[in-house]
């Protein structure tokens, strides 16, 4: 009677989280494949999203601050830089949520990526401020398709935990 | 007590509120921690406790993470050198072919360079001594453009240090910490580097955006800059030491002046890290190479420039002159070489550098220039002939002070 136990917040934040930090270190090592580096995708994005849709949770949002400060520390960005940029997305998924619970796997997409893009621009106008000199369109734009492409990965968990907890059917 | 008797046991708060309450708290330390970030100073201080910590570990995790695939990237090569060894080899031939000419220019230019600084008594910037590191991290995001090198402060590095690659400039340091350093790369949105065009001298800044090519910025003059022309340090402001390689002037396509940068030509897997702080380092280092320097015999009358000397009064007599300096000399007798064993410093003077200095010591140029080319090598002639307007057939006196200025 699995489904039957309350959800435990380590499996459905815990471990994706755990997950999003390894992979983010993991792309962050010097490889090269045919003379091209690796793409650098914003993989908390994907939690950060998914956990809004699945349910509204008080530790969600300090586990999204955490990733986010790691993503700073990691990358050597502005302290707090990720960490807002993720922290709205998760609140503007959270405001939507009603709206988005159900919908079909492209609609789903399409707010994945304007949750995305919400982020990015965020971090945009952040390390505009911050650095007084506006980032490469182009370069934002390759981070954007980078971390568009992990929606599946979302929609796993969105699919695998939004009807898991007995507490909430 | 039990829930049922808490009186606000009966109370229920919606969950999506107190994730509400939740979000603001978390925002409001985010945008704290954000507002508060001092990054941008590239001080110190400034580069916080908890990024060291953070650096201290991730350099050794991620070195060790990116063992095997360095292991993969090595056994490719192995491969690929088997297999395309026979016209690599052929390459190379005919490479070697074309550099044995540069070399032999390069050694005429560089003793006539030599001879040069001799006469004009100029000063030259010491070699600067450099620690190698291996980068383990990278970021390579829009708004951050770092790497993650496994050297640090106990090796001297600091924060402001240069950072080379085999082809050119990467970055600078921003944080160091045992056993890590972190470099900001020149293509970070941060990064302001002073450069200057090497055809015209035309100075400007180049700012990062993240992208691969960095803006030329705050260019003047008419045409400064043509497509291809090579890029440099400019050394303004004491940052970086003037005229390592940056690379080279594109017109971009939002019609803007950018740079392809030298160190792409390579993945910057191993850099050099210049332990270069500011051009008080450079005189500082002067000052200890001008304290290393042995006097010279003060009864030894200084060499002359290009001038035959009249003997002695007492020449007539058949007296033997004391010096050779004060031997008829023909003119065609290089000047560096006729003063070099009175005044240039012995290898042993040199500064005991602990770590590699950039350009290569004596020992290891070649021998085809010669007794000259290799007493001269990295070090300048010294000011021992200097430029004489009013020389005169008639002997110098035999007491002369030591020079006041010994080029560096």
């Amino acid at each position: 009677m699995a489904g039957a136990r309350p959800l435990a917040p380590w499996r459905w934040i815990g471990v994706p989280l755990l997950q999003c930090l390894i992979l983010t270190v993991l792309f962050s090592l010097p490889f090269r494949i045919f003379g091209l580096p690796l793409p650098e995708p914003i993989f908390p994005m994907v939690p950060a999203f998914a956990w809004a849709i699945i349910r509204p949770s008080m530790l969600a949002p300090f586990a999204v601050l955490l990733m986010g400060l790691f993503l700073d520390i990691l990358w050597s960005a502005p302290m707090g830089l990720w960490a807002v940029s993720l922290l709205l997305v998760y609140g503007a998924a959270l405001v939507g949520r009603s709206m988005m619970a159900g919908q079909a796997f492209p609609v789903m997409w399409v707010w994945y990526g304007g949750a995305t893009a919400l982020a990015l621009g965020a971090a945009y106008l952040f390390s505009m401020v911050g650095a007084h000199a506006t980032a490469d369109p182009l370069a934002v734009g390759w981070q954007f398709l980078a971390t568009v492409i992990l929606f599946p990965f979302a929609h796993l968990l969105i699919d695998r935990f939004e009807d898991a907890d007995v507490r909430f059917r | 007590m039990a829930l049922r008797e808490n009186p606000f046991g009966e109370l229920k708060v919606p969950l999506a509120w107190t994730a509400g309450v939740a979000l603001v708290v978390a925002l409001v330390v985010a945008l704290v921690l954000l507002f508060s970030d001092r990054r941008e100073t590239f001080q110190n201080e400034a580069y916080g406790a908890s990024r060291k910590m953070t650096d201290a570990i991730a350099a050794p995790v991620t070195g060790v993470l990116a063992t095997p695939g360095r292991w993969i990237g090595d056994g490719i090569d192995g491969i690929r050198g088997y297999f395309f060894a026979v016209s690599e080899n052929r390459r190379l031939k005919e490479e070697l072919r074309e550099m044995r000419q540069w070399q032999a220019t390069a050694l005429n230019l560089r003793d006539t360079n030599d001879r040069y600084k001799a006469l004009l008594g100029l000063k030259t910037d010491p070699p600067i001594p450099m620690v190698a590191a291996r980068t383990v991290s990278e970021a390579r995001g829009p708004f951050s453009n770092t790497r993650l090198a496994n050297s640090g402060s106990e090796k001297g590095i600091k924060p402001g240090n240069p950072v080379m690659s085999e082809n050119g400039l990467v970055g600078r340091i921003i944080g160091v910490t045992e056993g890590a350093s972190r470099i900001l790369l020149l293509t970070d949105i941060a990064s302001r580097t002073p450069v200057m065009i090497d055809r015209t001298n035309a100075r400007a800044i180049l700012a990062g955006d993240g992208g691969p090519n960095p803006r030329l910025e705050y260019l003047r003059g008419q045409d400064p800059v043509k497509q291809g022309d090579r890029i440099v340090t400019s050394g303004d402001g004491g940052v970086l030491p003037r005229g390592l390689p940056v690379g080279v002037a594109v017109k971009g396509l939002d019609g803007r002046w950018r740079a392809v940068l030298a160190s792409d030509a390579a993945p910057v897997d191993f850099v050099q890290i210049m332990l270069f702080q500011d051009f008080s380092q450079l005189s500082a280092a002067a000052a200890a190479e001008l304290n290393r320097m042995p006097v010279p015999p003060p009864a030894s009358p200084p060499p002359t420039v290009g001038v035959t000397a009249a003997p002695a009064p007492n020449a007539a007599a058949g007296a033997t002159p004391a010096t050779g300096a004060a031997l008829p000399r023909p003119s065609a007798t290089p000047p560096a070489a006729a003063a070099a064993p009175a005044v240039r410093p012995s290898a042993s003077a040199q500064p005991a550098a602990k770590t590699t200095p950039r350009t290569a010591p004596a020992a290891q140029r070649p021998a085809a220039s010669g007794q000259r080319s290799s007493s001269t090598a990295r070090q300048p002639a010294p000011k021992a002939a200097p430029p004489r307007p009013q020389a005169s057939p008639t002997p110098a006196p035999a007491q002369q002070p030591p020079p006041l200025e010994v080029p560096y």
